[in-house]
């Protein structure tokens, strides 16, 4: 009897540890998960924890000294620039491994191998979208260089001294969540990165949804729809500029009018893959010392990305023989990317340019291994795409490539019934490039020269580099590889079958917009159109208008301008586009057939100071009825069209503005009735005013609540614990404030080129990846507050003494491993 | 006394070999000191449980406090629901506890076995 005791006791003992300390029963496995000596306590960082620490470590050339101040901002001292990128690794993976990692998995079309076959769509559409042909572009590009593969080399170095110290119970929280572990770093995963961004500024394209739209309307209709100008256009290069003619004139093919205008290349039923968040924008601006207080420039930046944490941005300052640069670095990726170094500062917005087309392809069959182009069968480059499924078997994608690159939707892809031809898309990512080659001479130039220099190495995605200098010059260019296109190519799906819709040539550099030390006093961007219609080339793209306006306007009338002021303006909460479209829909609204409360809410929209600021109910209503009113009016015949696209605020405010008697498209094409501009206005003012009785109800009425400002985990949803929700931050969008619900300045940068550099920074999230780190999201509420920090830029030699909170010495390690 | 010296040694080396081995080293711990230590199988149980109970519990508070609960809270949403650093503290010990507990009490059973010895009365 005692042995039956004996082993009952023992199995339960047994069973316990399995069941604790697997994922067989529970979700997590619980004992090991929370044990205080194994699990993930470890990463309860007591809130004073020190950082001093002496690292000897292979693959060092000399001493490196990393002072950090107590924000958590290292500021690498290095023997040499190799050992800078080097400790840039390392303290990126120590700081941030996880994150930089699943972001480079989510970029090659890996997430499958983490959280198993819910993502296999995704990850097909990254495969398809040819991410990680892009990146091998880039890898090999910047590996031929010298410059670029040793900073990449040591790059790599840095990050994989980290990962292979790291012991099991210092994975960062994460991988034991999700249950697995890091892989070493390469130069291959960094070149992945910078493709993600390209993909997250330059990767989206309208032109399925605009094919669409023409079919059912006629192209004349969609140029009417989505014009190239808008009326109001503050563009980056100021009016009247005059730029040299063209050197680069592409001709359209003689079959245009008749097969890209007119003929019906249908893109169907498909569904295309997630684009691009199109907030995804930026302010930039620099002011020249003769509109500042203290006679030296002034350049301001916040980029409007994503809002998550970890955050995209890590802070920090490289100081080595052959730089002294101080800003944001990408976890991934070496360099400093938004910053400023001794002689000057340099800030980014997206040009919004489009450099994504479609054409349509006919294959010979279904093994996709020829394709039809100039009269002749040819063969197609296959990739077979192997999707690794976490807890299943592998899933295998055929992506053919062809003379524009890689078929992204055929009949395999995304669903069956697709359009009629497969799609090949033709995108500047895949072509060979070096960003980090841009960076790297970025980083280190001293005057308006090697700006420009350095400018000549950046291809995709295209940005507007705002540039200023202690010498006292201002700058701004539009630079990337942009393609000469002539009027109308690429707005649609064309046809692939020969050579003469492809792209014609590349505009040079130097007549790509720029503009050096204007008469203004400054220079700015927004993402707007970069110039008017003397601009000799055809540019389409996906720009924003307001938002130029509002700083262009503002700055046009700043004299003496204080840091304060800059401050001020990075937060102007003023609403341009409401000031435009408000007296629109009150001119319009049948207020007679208004009653009760209705009333009371058209009062407050009238009432309403313009100012997106937390308080403001009469910005939640405005925002609501407008966005009624244009659903209103465009879903009857987009969703008739098959096409998602509306037409931007900014066009359709302006349509209204030239011709409100005869708006057409107020009528509703699914009732019998004829409805005009007033009756969609009043009805969906009405609408509006049902919805805010139930808002008000639950104090979601006053604009910050509505909003409800959040940073979300990387993980999302699934991770909310790990967020910061309710945020009291106004602006939205079209604002100088770009801050909407979880999107927004996702850094922002006031320098002051004086003698000595003051910079003002600040970004919503914090150094630490850790979430049980003080300064995991250390930053937050000061950001939300509307404040920045002042930066400790440790000058070229001197001594980082009392200002350093920690100091981490990495030296090199003589023995042989 | 053997149930408070059987709390202190399984305490004492769980915590040092779980500087160096799996946290199912506890179990290795609790059932070895069973098997040496000869207590009735209730006693053994207890003293298992309490010892770890007070073991990972007492090292989760101090960890917990150190960090101001930053973690816990988070970790007790995501993982328990419930915004309870105390629950998420109480649910390690208790983890921990369960596992010790059936160990020391297997421990015991087969020191019985092994030694053929009548239980003594124990306190």
């Amino acid at each position: 009897m005692k042995i039956v005791y004996f082993c009952i006791s023992l199995l339960i003992t047994l069973a316990l540890i399995i069941i604790l300390g697997s994922r067989c029963l529970l979700p997590l496995p619980l004992a090991s998960f929370l044990s205080p000596q194994e699990g993930v306590w470890y990463h309860a960082e007591p809130v004073d924890k020190k950082l001093d620490e002496t690292l000897s470590l292979p693959g060092l050339k000399g001493n490196t000294n990393v002072y950090f101040d107590e924000r958590l901002v290292p500021h690498i001292v290095a023997d040499n620039d190799e050992d800078g990128y080097f400790v840039q690794g390392y303290l990126h993976a120590r700081f941030r491994l996880w994150q930089m990692e699943f972001q480079v998995y989510a970029a090659g079309g890996r997430v499958s191998e983490i959280v198993g076959d819910v993502a296999v769509n995704f990850d097909k559409g990254k495969r398809r979208l040819g991410m990680v042909y892009a990146a091998e572009k880039l890898l090999k590009e910047a590996e031929a260089n010298p410059d670029t593969k040793t900073m990449m080399d040591a790059y790599t170095a840095g990050v994989n001294a980290y990962i292979s110290s790291l012991r099991n119970v210092e994975l960062p929280l994460e991988y034991r969540l999700l249950n697995y572990a890091p892989e070493p770093w390469t130069n291959f995963k960094t070149a992945l990165f910078v493709k993600e961004m390209t993909r997250t500024l330059a990767g989206g394209a309208d032109d399925l949804e605009l094919t669409k739209a023409r079919d059912f309307f006629g192209d004349e209709v969609v140029q009417l729809l989505f014009p190239q100008i808008e009326d109001s256009l503050s563009p980056v290069i100021p009016k009247g500029t005059i730029f040299p003619p063209p050197t680069v004139v592409p001709q359209p093919p003689a079959s245009a009018d008749a097969l890209y205008f007119k003929t019906t290349l249908a893109a169907g039923a498909l569904q295309e893959i997630q684009k691009p968040n199109k907030d995804n924008g930026s302010n930039n601006w620099a002011v020249s010392g003769s509109k500042t207080a203290s006679g030296a420039p002034i350049l301001c930046n916040d980029p409007h990305l994503n809002l998550t944490l970890p955050a995209i941005w890590f802070e920090i300052q490289m100081t080595t023989p052959g730089m002294n640069a101080y800003g944001v670095s990408f976890p991934g990726t070496p360099g400093v990317i938004i910053g400023f170094n001794d002689s000057i500062a340099f800030g980014f917005t997206n040009s919004s340019r489009d450099v994504m087309d479609y054409y349509a392809i006919r294959f010979k069959d279904d093994s996709k291994k020829q394709y039809f182009f100039d009269s002749t069968w040819r063969d197609t480059d296959i990739r077979i795409e192997e999707i690794k499924i976490s807890g299943g078997s592998s899933v295998f994608d055929t992506v053919a490539y062809t003379v524009f690159g890689p078929v992204i939707y055929d009949a395999s892809f995304p669903a069956t019934e697709n359009g009629k031809e497969p799609l090949a898309l033709r995108w500047k990512a895949h072509d060979p490039s070096n960003e980090l080659l841009f960076w790297y001479h970025l980083d280190r130039a001293n005057n308006y020269d090697d700006y420009v220099n350095a400018l000549q190495y950046f291809t995709a995605p295209a940005q507007n580099v705002v540039f200023a200098s202690k010498a006292g010059d201002i700058a701004i260019w539009q630079q990337g590889e942009l393609p000469a296109r002539w009027k109308g190519q690429g707005l649609y799906i064309m046809p692939g079958e020969d050579s003469s819709y492809m792209w014609q040539g590349v505009i040079p550099m130097e007549e790509n917009p720029h503009i050096r030390n204007p008469e203004q006093g400054f220079v700015s961007s927004a993402n707007q159109r970069p110039a008017d219609s003397t601009y000799p080339y055809f540019i389409p793209g996906s720009y924003d208008l307001y938002r130029g306006i509002a700083i262009n306007r503002q700055l046009s009338e700043m004299n003496n301008i204080t840091v304060e002021d800059m401050l001020q303006l990075m937060n102007d909460n003023y609403n341009v586009f409401a000031e435009t479209a408000r007296p629109v829909l009150l001119k319009h609204i049948d207020e007679t057939a208004l009653q009760g409360r209705e009333v009371v809410y058209l009062e407050m929209v009238k009432n309403w100071s313009l100012k997106n600021d937390i308080s403001e109910k009469g910005a939640t209503l405005f925002n609501i009825w407008f966005d009624k009113f244009k659903k209103q009016t465009w879903k009857d015949e987009m969703d008739k069209a098959g096409a998602k696209a509306y037409p931007a605020d900014g066009i359709f405010t302006e349509m209204l503005l030239r011709n409100d008697t005869s708006f057409a498209f107020a009528d509703n094409i699914n009732t019998p009735e004829t409805e005009t501009l007033q009756d969609i206005v009043t009805a969906a003012f009405k609408e509006t005013a049902l919805l805010a009785d139930s808002l008000e109800a639950e104090k979601k009425l006053e604009w910050g609540n509505n909003k409800n400002t959040s940073v979300y985990h990387l993980l999302g949803d699934r991770a909310l614990p790990l967020a910061r929700t309710g945020l009291p931050v106004g602006g939205g969008k079209h604002i100088i404030n770009a801050t909407t619900h979880s999107h927004g300045p996702s850094w922002k940068m006031i320098v002051h080129l004086k003698e000595e550099t003051e910079a003002w920074v600040v970004y919503p999230g914090g150094q630490s990846g850790n979430p049980g780190s003080p300064h995991y999201d250390r930053f937050v509420d000061k950001w939300a507050a509307g404040e920045q920090y002042r930066a400790w830029f440790l000058e070229k030699g001197e001594s980082a003494g009392v200002k350093a909170a920690w100091k981490m010495s990495f030296q090199k390690n003589e023995s042989i491993r | 006394m053997r149930y408070l010296l059987s709390v202190i040694l399984i305490a004492l080396f769980s915590f040092l070999l779980s500087l160096y081995m799996s946290w199912w080293s506890i179990a290795v711990v609790a059932f070895c000191v069973n098997l040496w230590l000869v207590q009735k199988p209730v006693w053994a149980f207890v003293s298992g449980f309490v010892s770890i109970l007070l073991l990972w519990g007492g090292l989760a508070w101090y960890i917990s406090s150190a960090n101001n609960d930053i973690l816990a809270h988070k970790l007790s949403q995501l993982v328990l629901q419930k915004d309870s650093p105390a629950l998420l503290i109480g649910v390690t010990a208790l983890s921990g506890a369960l596992v010790a507990g059936f160990a020391a009490l297997s421990g015991a059973l087969l020191g019985r076995l092994i030694f053929e010895k009548k239980p003594e009365a124990e306190g």
